[in-house]
């Protein structure tokens, strides 16, 4: 099925924006990973069909399809006004859309491998970009020049994921190391974790990392130490590039699984809250309702999202599909 | 009409004038712009535009007609008014603006054709011309002019009422006397108007000397020049059928010359024709025949004369003053030759007149004046080849000659000579280049060489020949002392075969003693490979030039050779080390020497500043989950100043000139690149109590161990203690037996297989680990280990290794307990409540008690863990340690335990391990 070990994923918006809703949970598809875009209303999960799909959350009906990849989408981001979309692919090129239209508004070229993460900044002024090849790009979209405004190629390996928040850069690298850019202060800090890297998130309350790696552990690092604060084991996590996820209050760990299941823990304590049987494939992708208590997986060309009830009650709400291509 | 009144004075006044201005008025209302219009007669606006229309607006509004519109002329004729015939001229066309002043057609008064002086009217020739050229057959107006009556203008008129004749000049008469003055003078030419059969009857007249008295002449006529352009497209001096020829006659050609002379031309001015000829009627001409009134139809063809054409360019008279008169010359030019004879000073003979042309005088150049020393003799020297020749002789050819014949005799040919000696030749500089590997050197090497080289050369010099060059410069010293003229000369034939060889050898030396000669020692080329013996003495020719031996040659030669043979050998041997000289040396000058100093040994390249910690350190920490300082590297990193401005935030290091980390130059490979200090010491082996966190998903929080339920605070204070101490409780908790089994898995050294996929990372770690490890074995490991230490590293020792393995193996009782080292560091792990939380190190001072392990291994794995990092085990802990060196009960278990990993895992820090085993091992045992 999946032949790439690591996976584009989606990720909910890490720090808070302006937007009184911004909704971003992603998924990512088997082949086609899966992505969301814009406030709570919209899901964007993009695939191997060389395309972004559109979708409506609460009604579940496909909205637009964006096409123009000319391999398979690996991750894709919306801006905070929804007006534009961002999309990575094996193409090696980085996709600007423009929502309305379905038009290329630009395309990005300069990675040297599969791009595997792209992340809008807050004010949707830069693209970041970060590929197999090691680096991550800085792109402007408010110029019209094509080459980046910077390349941070400090990782060793190809970075697989990839957060912006106000000032700060998170990438995970394959060379196990986690680094945060600070563009505020000038500084590089790198964690070492010893073990590829497959998703970094920030904590809603800008204090904490999040990271999941292919030891099979997610770890929730102090933000300005480096300490670990919390470690949740449990689940499978050793081939795919699967994802990982804060839940909206900072109360919860939830990860992907290889063995069809949702983990979630609970952050204080570390212990397994919830086990979600998604299916019998692996999860490729989850993301977190950014206000609600709502979730987004995705697995083998299905989107699913899960009312979670604090009372534990999860209720298959929506199910989309794409096809796989 | 501008010029109506004389008041006005020819100004033309356009347009109204302003009011005059009064006084008392008050000041009026100044006209907006918008009004202020220009309008005509009629009351339309008049607009400044187009150049064509005289600048105003042409028609209604730019249009034709009137506000109507263009009214078409509508064919009207009735019984009472007949309709004349409609004849269309440009005036119908146009309105009085055009027919104005500043109109296209403006109406003035001109002379008409009556009194017009001889000019015909501009406009009736044109349109004659246009319809003529619009007519079927061209110059159709013929037919017109035919019926025109013949007219003279009223000047010519009045002039004939004053008495004037055709052919007269106008003003008072003149006497013959002044008449000729006139025409002596050369400002003007004899009657021109004239005809050319006429003139020379008048020219014979004049020629006459007779002259009565009271005569008087008219004065010659002044022909204008008639410079009227080219417009036609015929040819040059075509003219056409003249109707007023054809109607009254030709001129005395009897028919239309179409090539008329000027003379005709100028007659034809005056429109007149000539008295006296015989008049004809009809047309007559070229292609128009012969009518059945003529009576001569001889000359119906025109058959042009070449005299009538001028056969020289500009061949006129000097001094006559009618351009274009072609009339016959003859009169002129006797005039001129009675003028020149009268000029004439002296006596002319009869019968003889003045040449008119001068003789040309031959000039002779004189011979070139000769030297007062020259000899008009000339000899040739002989060319004497000087190696045929007494030493005398050829030092009194070249005295005499300032140059020999041939100059290197030994030289052969061009081809013989090197670059450096063409160079002499052509008296060029030599190159910028260091010209040897010498200059390459450092002053100190140089003189160390040259010092190894001086002994040499001063036993040598003795007997040394004297170089071809000394052997000249002897020659030339000995031309100038006659009386030592015989000894150097003797010299010199000695030295006459020396010069070729000894130079070659010279070179030889000089080629093979340079250090980069003796820096290549492997020497590839054998030219006598056939001949072992001679081989080796080459061998050892070569040999005695890399040491500057200056006498290499004799040395290296046989002995029991013949003199012959040996002379051969000679030869072949000096050729043989210049043919395959050291190519560095030849090439050497071809080579500048670099700016920077980037030699093999000092190999720099780009390296971030700031080199992340050593990655043995982390990955131990990421063991014990002691995340934090351990982990974490802080880098100074500089944004792009445009990514600040985009993500709204201040430039961090405004001005700094570069983004990314700070790089700065370092040796590619140097001790200090792997000499990074960490601040914080390391644990070395402390066991990762992986297995104790529990693997069932429940309630039960991580923190309940601890018996702190999970609050951060606690975890801000330091966590290096708190995560250890935390590894004791969960350690002591699950027992030795956990501990032991989970060594294996957790030990630092032998990867657990979780990990197997990082193997390619971690071989990268490894390498760049290893040379510390050698570098601090050198350090720190006693001497007696430096033997085995030294040895070479390689596949061959790894399988020596497993070998010793294997004895020790059956030996059951060897000290190879290596990789116990955290089973025994854990094992002594006192409980929680008697560690104090404090430095990793204590760790490794405590175990001391009931450790199993003899310590010098025990230092020495951490070495092999840590490198230099760890301060040095105090030596009274190793002395301490030592008698406690007793196989222990654990031993069995060890021992298979490392045979499991070396079965599991035959690659990897396994390598490392075991050659520092080996390396213990080999004293020991």
């Amino acid at each position: 099925r999946v032949s790439g070990v690591f996976h584009p994923l989606i990720f909910s918006r890490p720090t808070s924006f302006s937007l009184p809703v911004s909704f971003s949970p992603t998924l990512s598809l088997s082949p086609p990973p899966l992505s969301f875009s814009a406030d709570g209303n919209y899901l964007l999960s993009c695939g191997s069909d060389k395309s972004l799909k559109l979708w409506s959350v609460s009604r579940g009906t496909l909205l637009k399809t964006y096409s123009g990849h000319g391999y398979e989408v690996l991750d894709a981001d919306g801006s905070y006004d929804n007006s534009q979309l961002c999309s990575c692919s094996s193409d090696k090129t980085v996709i600007l859309w423009d929502v309305a239209t379905g038009q290329v508004t630009r395309k990005l070229r300069g990675h040297a491998g599969k791009v595997n993460c792209v992340q809008f900044n807050e004010e949707a002024t830069v693209i970041l970009s970060g590929s197999i090849d090691g680096t991550v790009r800085c792109w402007d979209t408010r110029s019209r020049k094509f080459d980046p405004i910077q390349i941070l190629d400090e990782a060793q390996d190809g970075v697989s994921s990839l957060k912006v928040s106000e000032h700060e850069l998170l990438t995970g690298s394959v060379d196990g190391r986690v680094r945060r850019y600070d563009l505020r202060m000038g500084q590089l800090h790198v964690d070492f974790i010893n073990s590829p890297i497959t998703c970094v998130c920030f904590s809603a309350d800008g204090q904490c990392t999040l990271t999941s790696s292919l030891d099979s552990t997610v770890r929730l690092l102090d933000k300005s130490t480096g300490e670990m604060l919390g470690e949740y084991t449990g689940h499978k996590m050793k081939g795919y590039k699967l994802d990982c996820c804060l839940s909206s209050k900072d109360t919860h760990v939830l990860s992907c699984s290889e063995d069809g299941h949702v983990y979630c823990w609970d952050l204080v304590e570390g212990s397994l809250m919830l086990k979600l049987p998604v299916g019998k494939a692996v999860v490729q992708s989850l993301s977190f309702h950014p206000s609600e208590t709502r979730l987004l997986t995705a697995m083998e060309g299905r989107v699913q999202v899960w009312g979670a009830e604090p009372e534990e009650t999860e209720e298959d709400v929506v199910v989309v599909q794409q096809e796989k291509a | 009409m501008a010029s109506d009144s004389d008041s006005d004075g020819g100004f033309v006044t356009f347009g109204t004038p302003l009011e005059p201005l009064e006084e008392d008025e008050p000041l009026r209302k100044p006209v907006p712009l918008h009004e202020q219009t220009v309008k005509d007669e009629k009351g339309r606006y008049q607009r400044f535009h187009g150049a064509f229309t005289g600048g105003f607006s042409a028609g209604y509004f730019n249009t034709v007609g009137t506000k109507e519109g263009w009214t078409p002329a509508t064919f009207v004729s009735s019984r009472q008014q007949k309709a004349g015939r409609q004849n269309a001229r440009p005036e119908d066309f146009m309105d009085e603006e055009d027919l104005g002043d500043h109109g296209i057609a403006p109406r003035q008064i001109t002379t008409t054709a009556d009194f017009a002086s001889g000019r015909k009217d501009v406009i009736r020739d044109k349109a004659r011309a246009i319809t003529s050229l619009s007519a079927p057959i061209p110059g159709d107006t013929v037919l017109e002019d035919l019926v025109a009556p013949a007219r003279s203008s009223m000047g010519v008129e009045l002039l004939r009422k004053m008495g004037w004749k055709d052919g007269q000049g106008v003003g008072p008469r003149v006497k013959r006397r002044l008449c000729k003055q006139r025409a002596d003078s050369a400002t003007r030419a004899f009657g021109s108007a004239s005809p050319p059969n006429g003139s020379s009857e008048s020219q014979d007249e004049e020629d006459g000397e007779f002259l009565p008295e009271n005569v008087t002449f008219a004065p010659k006529d002044v022909t204008p020049i008639d410079f009227t352009p080219k417009v036609d497209l015929h040819g040059l001096g075509y003219r056409g059928l003249n109707p007023l020829a054809a109607l009254r006659g030709g001129p005395g050609a009897g028919h239309i010359n179409l090539f008329t002379m000027d003379s005709d031309r100028t007659n034809s001015l005056f429109g007149e024709d000539r008295k006296g000829h015989r008049r004809r009627g009809g047309v007559a001409g070229q292609g128009f025949g012969v009518g059945a009134m003529e009576d001569d139809d001889e000359d119906i063809y025109h058959r042009d004369i070449m005299s009538n054409y001028d056969t020289v360019l500009g061949g006129e008279e000097p001094g006559d003053g009618l351009y274009g008169w072609t009339a016959p010359q003859q009169y002129n030019r006797t005039k001129k030759d009675h003028s020149k004879d009268a000029a004439y000073l002296g006596k002319i003979l009869e019968g003889f007149t003045l040449a008119s042309d001068k003789l040309e005088t031959k000039t002779i150049f004189p011979p070139p004046n000769l030297p007062r020393d020259f000899r008009p003799v000339h000899y040739f020297r002989p060319v004497v080849d000087l190696s045929s020749v007494s030493p005398m002789v050829a030092q009194a050819l070249q005295t005499s000659r300032g140059h020999m014949a041939q100059e290197e005799p030994s030289k052969g040919g061009r081809h013989q000579l090197d670059s450096a000696q063409r160079r002499e030749l052509l008296g060029e500089a030599t190159l910028q280049g260091p010209s040897s590997v010498f200059d390459l050197l450092k002053v100190e090497d140089r003189e160390r060489l040259s010092g190894l080289r001086r002994p040499s050369s001063d036993t040598s010099s003795g007997p040394r020949q004297p170089t071809p060059g000394e052997a000249r410069a002897a020659v030339v010293a000995a031309g100038v002392a006659a009386a030592a003229a015989r000894a150097s000369a003797q010299k010199a034939l000695s030295s006459r075969f020396a010069p070729q060889a000894e130079q070659q050898q010279q070179e030889a030396l000089s080629v093979w003693s340079g250090p980069t000669a003796q820096a290549q020692t492997g020497q590839t080329f054998k030219p006598f490979e056939r001949t072992p013996h001679k081989q080796a003495r080459y061998d050892l020719y070569i040999d005695q030039l890399k040491q500057g031996d200056r006498d290499a040659l004799e040395l290296s030669l046989d002995p029991t050779m013949t003199e012959w043979e040996r002379g051969r050998e000679r030869d072949e041997f000096v050729r043989a080390a210049l043919l395959y000289k050291p190519s560095s040396s030849s090439l050497s000058c071809r080579f500048t020497r670099g700016k920077q100093d980037d030699g093999v040994e000092a190999d720099t390249v780009e390296v971030t500043r700031d080199q992340e910690n050593d990655v043995d350190d982390k990955q131990a920490a990421v063991k014990m989950k002691m995340f934090g300082k351990l982990t974490r590297d802080t880098f100074e990193w500089h944004p792009d100043n445009l990514l600040c401005k985009r993500f709204n935030i201040p430039d961090p290091y405004p001005g700094s000139g570069f983004v990314g980390m700070p790089k700065v130059k370092r040796d590619k490979f140097s001790v200090f690149n792997f000499l990074t200090v960490s601040e914080s010491p390391t644990a070395s082996a402390s066991p990762a109590p992986q297995g104790v966190k529990p693997s069932e998903p429940g309630k039960r929080s991580r923190w309940d161990v601890s018996g702190q339920a999970g609050d951060k605070e606690r975890k801000e204070k330091d966590p290096v203690s708190e995560f250890l101490s935390v590894a004791r409780i969960e350690a002591s908790g699950s027992g030795p037996e956990a501990s032991t089994t989970d060594g294996p898995t957790t030990d630092p050294t032998v990867e657990p297989d979780t990990e197997q996929k990082d193997e390619e990372e971690e071989e990268e770690e490894e390498e760049e680990s290893r040379p510390s490890m050698d570098l601090f074995k050198a350090i720190f490991v006693s001497s007696s280990d430096e033997k085995s230490s030294s040895s070479s590293e390689g596949e061959s020792e790894e399988e020596e290794e497993e070998k010793e393995e294997g004895v020790r193996s059956k030996a059951g009782t060897g000290p190879q307990i290596s990789n116990q080292l955290n089973v025994n560091t854990t094992q002594p792990a006192p409980p929680v409540s008697a560690i104090p939380s404090q430095h990793p190190d204590v760790v490794f001072k405590t175990p001391s008690g009931p450790a199993a392990v003899p310590p010098p291994r025990d230092q020495e794995m951490e070495e092999e863990e840590f490198g230099p990092r760890l301060p040095p085990p105090s030596s009274t802990l190793t002395v301490e340690r030592r008698p406690s060196l007793t196989p222990s009960a654990k031993d069995d278990k060890h021992k298979k335990k490392c045979k499991e990993k070396h079965k599991a895992k035959k690659h990897g820090k396994n390598k490392k391990d075991k050659k520092v085993r080996g390396k213990q091992l080999n004293p020991g045992e």
